[in-house]
């Protein structure tokens, strides 16, 4: 689905990369790449392998096999040097509980040698002015409520400048005003050239912020690429308004369309009501005029024709599967 | 393992900006001291800290206190060493402290502390952050361990310390007459006292290796303080059993009461020196346990 491009210019890539936690494979042969400067949906049902894929790119845990190179180097081979380039908030944020966040995030910044203890304290007030924790600063985390944690989270992430942030559902347990402000961080980011590699379960939040996303199900990616291509993947949908149903029906199965249902063969008792028929186009190299001409010269009298991509939401939930039960 | 050929955004003048593509020639890494400042602040900042300190320090007060209150008990030759002394001399009120914490109270706390290393940060969560800070898990274990080492320290100098002051308050103080008969003044046996306490300390070093190593094994710190406090009592009861003497000189626990040397003139070395050197080879051992087990285990918590 992506071209393949010269790694330089990916932020992440990784080849087969594979975790098994005993038997159970969490994360299957994966092969994302991630475009420098591309903010980054990864997208997939709970349980699916985001957080443990996340937590190989950051060498955290082991890969059963597979190669990594994040920033165009080895990972974990050159964890050292890789890692003050990245900011990441990994499955939550976790902080000392009786240290206030400013104590926090201060303690945080002392672990990466490369961080300037000169610039530190500015650095931490920046951070936490970029999340709007400023006026609360001082308090004691314990007394935090969840999003103020994320927040938190999210400013340990941008404590020194990062060419690349892994956050890992940075959205969760935010409000709506939260989560519009960490979308406006996310591009605001982004143009000043930092790759975002986001992790979400919420569809509706990739298409709002993001410029390229993968999907994960059951450990395996099954789709990734640039949000267009994703959409225009797979099938569209059609529907005609038009009281000759019948024909209808008959022409665009005839064209090779998948109607959504067969339905009565009798006439309506109304032989001029409108009735909708809709299918899914399967072949997408069929244009909508030739589908409705056909539909004409078959004496089908159009009164509506619309013809729309799947909803990426459709695709997701058809990538993914429907069931509401966790895949193992 | 830190290679001089890092690459990391540059400018670090301006705080909080993102970088283009642009990797410059690296900034020298600072020497990581900045990292065992803050574990010693964040070990110190702490409640629990502070609530054992206090506990340590309730010892000797305790002790002074019933003394001052009884002093004819004292003299019926039961009840620790020393304690009939503490009435001609107030500072036998430490030496007498540190002989009652360090079977049980000392262990504990540094149990605790120890215990907490590692499986501590795990359970708040905080560990994967210091891990992709990037803290370096080498260098973390080295901290963990300075910074029990020193409470250790601290924990030993706080007995001694409440003790000596107690003493000085509630009973005269006066020359020492050492286990070897000899007399020695004042200030000389504040010189003792500390070297009591740095034996004491450097009896600890071992125990809080294990505690380190225990530490790297789960994400839940109440099971390794547990279960290295149980290993300091377990240890104590072998040393007692006779059909197990040859396993004695290798108990970690074995020299813990043998600092009497340190009390006749001229000062014996010999248990202190195999104290150290059995404490080292404790240090070395589960040391190198920790490093194997840690630098391989995925943080997952
Ligand atoms: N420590 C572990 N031991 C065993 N299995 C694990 C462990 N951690 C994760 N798994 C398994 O790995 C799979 C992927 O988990 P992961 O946390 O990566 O999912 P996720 O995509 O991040 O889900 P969510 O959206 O709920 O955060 C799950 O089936 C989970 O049961
Ligand atoms: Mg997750």
């Amino acid at each position: 689905m992506t071209a393949t491009r010269p790694s330089a210019e990916l932020a992440i890539e990784t080849l087969g990369l594979t975790k098994r936690f005993g038997a159970h494979a969490a994360v299957d042969g994966i092969d994302l790449a991630v475009p420098r400067g591309a903010i980054f949906g990864f997208l997939g049902p709970n349980g699916s392998g985001k957080t443990t894929t996340i937590r190989m790119m950051l060498g955290l845990a082991s890969a059963t096999s597979g190669d990594i190179r994040m920033l165009g180097r080895d990972m974990p081979r050159d964890l050292h040097q890789v890692l003050p380039r990245i900011g990441a908030l990994v499955e939550g944020p976790a902080f000392y509980p009786f240290l206030s966040g400013a104590a926090n995030l201060h303690r945080l910044d002392t672990a990466d040698r490369f961080a300037p203890a000169s610039t530190r304290r500015a650095r931490v007030n920046v951070a936490l002015e970029r999340v709007g924790l400023t006026h609360a600063a001082g308090k004691k985390v314990r007394a935090y409520s969840l999003g103020m944690k994320q927040r938190l989270g999210i400013a340990n992430a941008l404590l020194t400048p990062r060419e690349l942030l892994v956050l890992d559902e940075p959205t969760n347990g935010l409000d709506p005003q939260g989560t519009r402000e960490v979308r406006r961080l996310v591009r605001s980011l982004a143009e000043e050239g930092t790759t975002v590699f986001v992790s979400s379960h919420l569809l509706a939040e990739v298409e709002q912020m993001c410029t390229h996303a993968a999907v994960m199900s059951a450990g395996s990616l099954v789709a990734q690429g640039t949000l267009e291509d994703l959409r225009h993947v797979g099938e569209a949908r059609v529907s005609v308004r038009t009281p000759d149903a019948v024909i209808a029906r008959g022409l665009l199965a005839n064209l090779g369309l998948a109607l959504d249902f067969s339905g009565p063969e009798a006439q309506s008792p109304d032989p001029e009501a409108d009735e909708v028929v809709s299918a899914s186009l399967v072949d997408r190299g069929m244009a909508p005029e030739a589908i409705v001409a056909a539909l004409v010269t078959g004496g089908v009298r159009v009164r509506g024709f619309t013809m729309e991509d799947a909803s990426l939401e459709d695709r997701f939930v058809a990538l993914t599967g429907e069931g509401f039960d966790i895949a193992q | 393992m830190m290679s001089g050929e890092a690459t990391v955004p540059g400018d670090a003048a301006v705080p909080v900006t993102a970088p283009g593509e642009a990797t410059e020639a690296p900034p020298r890494p600072a020497s990581g001291l900045a990292l065992m400042a803050s574990e010693l602040t964040v070990l110190y900042r702490r409640r629990r800290t502070w609530a054992m300190l206090a506990a340590l320090a309730a010892i000797p007060i305790l002790i002074a206190i019933a003394v001052r209150l009884r002093p004819t008990a004292a003299g019926s030759g039961r009840g620790p060493q020393f304690l009939n002394q503490i009435t001609d001399n107030g500072l036998f009120v430490a030496v007498t402290a540190l002989l009652v914490s360090i079977p049980l109270f000392l262990p504990l706390t540094i149990g605790v502390v120890a215990g907490d290393t590692i499986s501590g940060e795990a359970s708040h969560g905080t560990l994967k952050y210091l891990l992709v800070a990037p803290a370096g898990r080498v260098r973390l274990l080295v901290v963990k361990y300075v910074g029990t080492a020193v409470f250790c320290v601290t924990a030993t100098l706080t007995v001694v310390i409440a003790g000596a002051i107690i003493g000085a308050v509630l009973f005269p103080i006066g020359p020492v007459t050492l286990l070897s008969g000899d007399t020695i003044a004042v200030g000389d046996s504040l010189v003792r006292l500390l070297l009591i306490a740095g034996f004491v300390t450097v009896s600890l070093l071992g125990l809080s290796a294990i505690g380190l190593f225990i530490s790297t094994l789960t994400d839940v710190p109440v099971g390794a303080m547990a279960a290295t406090i149980v290993l300091s009592i377990a240890s104590q009861v072998l040393d007692t059993l006779p059909q197990l003497d040859w396993l004695h000189p290798w108990l970690f626990s074995h020299y813990w009461f043998g600092f009497a040397d340190l009390l006749r003139q001229p000062i014996s070395w010999t248990s202190f020196g195999d104290n150290a050197l059995l404490q080292a080879g404790y240090f070395a051992v589960f040391g190198a346990l920790a490093y194997g087990r840690f630098i391989t285990k995925d943080v997952l918590s």
